[in-house]
């Protein structure tokens, strides 16, 4: 559902280095008391973009986001949008709109009265007020539901009307704090998908913050992962997914099997990891900015394993290991093994369950061998 | 013992023991006879007596005058303190400062009265104001103890309001000035009018305090009531009784229903 990629230039902009990002953060850090909520983010985030900031909470990232509407003072640091210096701006100044995560929808006022709220403030005349309240109800589709109140609206109408109310006012700039995060999953899903063809219509951009990995990887063009104030990643789904740049990172998305090692071999175009916990030699067959005899991680995604009954041949000796099943997960499309290795290590393999009601599929405590390729894995320096 | 038949005869014996007495009141409010005693048939020629009664009328007419003037003043002066005590969440002395807000409610009145009137005369002789006691005095003591009860209520409806609100106000453009008149006030003012109607009816109802500070000449309706019974119980004053207690009733029954109404309809699924 994220952005299909024509040409990448044209839709990453954050691809081109002479791109002029639309929103900058430069070092912005935020203190409550003595408690550090963001330290020193810097982040440009590109027009048209649809950017999660994800973290779990307490990571600073609705912190952030409050910032970027103005709720809340940088203690240090500057917000510019649209190359307009926004720090010292008040929010009602602000061409940003937000989309609150308890929607604060006005009580005492109508579906209508709510979207007009901040056309009536900018002194719009009334004929184009309704105009544009009509052609709001028409997008989030709710035409015939106008005239009620708040109350009488169940929780995904009012997640639209709270989306058509910060639309109302064709902000540059539109902040969503966890869009989602009070539907049920079913409607959840459909809703993302409606987000972001809403987005595309409109190219509007979006910065959405959440702290659901699965909504941030189908909703984002690009993804800042957020650890206790500071930005730990920022990159596409796939970079964030496959090419974790930290132990916080690979951890937090996903589910990853993360051993240590030691570095044996060190050169240009492989390096050799010996681990004591996965019982055998890691072959990685690129270069890594380490040094021999180095203590570092090595992390992998259950469904780069792949499990068998016969011992394969491996990769120079390594990428071979052995342990019994444990635990078999049966989720339907696939299956996750937790196998315990000789070491007593526990490390999860999904193999997809591509036989019907296959007889002949491994199953509980027997032995088996896992073997990976010579790229599967990300090697981690932090 | 059945739960079944227990609870309701519980129910009617409270209700019997709270209302048995006002009952009775309304009812002999209604009798002929001078007497108030004896039962000699319907009518309602004690109404029409005590509006000829123009020391009742006027003490009545004072008693309105300063039930509102003071609930407005304690309106204010209550919604201030809710909103400190609410929206200033960690400021020193808090707890103290809600404590002391609230304490008027479980003074006693005598002492509250007794306390008010050394006050007043203090002033008195130290600043030259209040120039004696009357009906001034009176308004400022019945504004303290109901700015308290305003509080409460107040307080209780700022506390689950939602601060997003305001925030999306802003957001959209308008003023911290335009969202306080714009979402702010029209989300609280049921509490904002309960809260005056009930000191309005504390303010009425108040005979101890107002007995220590008012002066000569600024009897309220209580204390006119109160001496009169002194002398013997006129009907008349049963048929006061009778109207001041629709009067208080109406108060707290519009105060109750605003309450419930004002509560945030939690209607999420």
């Amino acid at each position: 559902m994220a952005k299909k990629p024509q040409l990448a230039i044209d839709t990453r902009p954050w691809r081109d280095p002479a791109a002029k990002p639309f929103v900058r953060i430069k070092n912005v850090t935020k203190k409550f008391g003595d408690t550090i909520a963001v330290h020193d983010v810097s982040l440009d985030i590109y027009k048209s973009e649809l950017f999660c900031l994800l973290g779990g909470s307490g990571s600073g990232k609705s912190t952030l986001l409050r910032m970027l509407a103005g709720f809340e003072q940088p203690t240090s640091g500057t917000i510019e949008i649209d190359g307009q210096d926004m720090t010292q701006v008040p929010p009602y100044n602000r061409p940003i709109n937000m989309m609150f995560q308890s929607y604060a929808l006005f009580p005492h006022m109508n579906v209508e009265q709510n979207i007009a709220y901040g056309l009536k403030r900018d002194h719009m005349p009334k004929g184009e007020i309704s105009d544009r309240v009509a052609e709001l109800l028409a997008l989030v589709k709710l035409q015939d539901y106008g005239k009620r109140k708040p109350h009488q609206l169940s929780g995904g109408q009012r997640q639209r009307v709270a989306l058509a109310r910060a639309l109302a006012k064709r902000p540059k700039l539109l902040l969503l704090d966890e869009p989602l995060g009070a539907l049920d999953k079913k409607l959840r899903e459909e809703t993302q998908f409606e987000l972001v063809k809403i987005q595309e219509s409109l190219g509007v951009t979006f910065i959405v913050v959440t702290h659901d990995q699965e909504e941030a990887m189908t909703l984002a063009t690009r993804i800042g992962v957020m650890n206790q104030g500071e930005i730990a990643m920022i990159g596409e789904p796939t970079d964030i997914y496959e090419f974790p740049n930290s132990r916080f990172v690979a951890g937090f998305i996903g589910s990853a099997n993360m051993v240590e090692g030691v570095v044996t071999e060190d050169e240009p175009d492989h390096v050799r990891i010996r681990s004591a916990e996965l019982g055998c030699d890691i072959y990685v067959g690129h270069g890594v900015d380490c040094a021999p005899d180095q203590l570092l991680w090595w992390a992998i995604r259950p469904e780069k394993m792949h499990l068998s009954r016969e011992k394969p041949e491996g990769l120079n000796g390594a990428n071979v290991t052995r342990g019994i099943v444990e635990d078999i997960a049966y989720l339907g499309d696939m299956s996750v093994y937790q196998v315990v290795l000789d070491s007593g290590k526990h490390i999860r393999v999904s193999q997809t369950n591509s036989v019907r009601g296959n007889p002949d599929a491994i199953t509980w405590d027997e032995p088996v061998f896992v073997t990976w390729g010579d790229n599967a894995g990300s090697v981690l320096t932090v | 013992m059945r739960r079944g038949w227990f609870l309701p005869i519980a129910a009617a014996l409270g209700f019997a023991f709270l209302y048995a007495p006002i009952v009775s009141l309304v009812i002999f409010s209604f009798n002929e006879s001078k007497l108030v005693t004896v039962w000699s048939g319907f009518s309602t020629k004690w109404y029409a007596e005590l509006f000829k009664d123009p020391q009742l009328l006027g003490a009545a007419w004072l008693s309105l005058q300063i039930a509102a003037v003071s609930a407005t003043m304690a309106l204010v002066l209550g919604t201030l303190a809710a909103v400190a005590l609410v929206r200033f969440r960690r400021f020193k002395g808090r707890t103290l400062f809600s404590g002391m807000v609230s304490a008027p409610l479980v003074m006693p009145d005598v002492i509250t009265g007794l306390s008010l009137l050394l006050l007043f005369v203090a002033m008195e002789s130290l600043l030259g104001w209040p120039q004696g006691r009357g009906m001034l005095t009176i308004i400022i003591a019945h504004a303290t103890f109901c700015t308290a009860y305003v509080c409460v209520v107040v307080q209780s409806r700022l506390s689950d309001f939602d601060r997003s609100l305001e925030e999306a106000a802003m957001d959209l453009g308008a003023s911290p000035i335009r969202t306080f008149f714009d979402v702010t006030l029209p989300i609280i003012a049921p509490a904002l009018v309960s809260g005056w109607l009930l000191g309005f009816t504390l303010s009425l109802d108040d005979l101890v305090i107002a007995s220590f500070v008012s002066g000569p000449g600024s009897s309220t309706l209580p204390m006119v009531i109160f001496s009169k019974v002194k002398l013997g119980v006129s009907p008349d004053v049963n048929a006061l009784a009778t109207i001041i207690i629709g009067i208080v009733a109406l108060g707290v029954l519009g105060a109750t229903i605003l309450q419930l109404r004002a509560r945030p309809k939690k209607a999420r699924p």
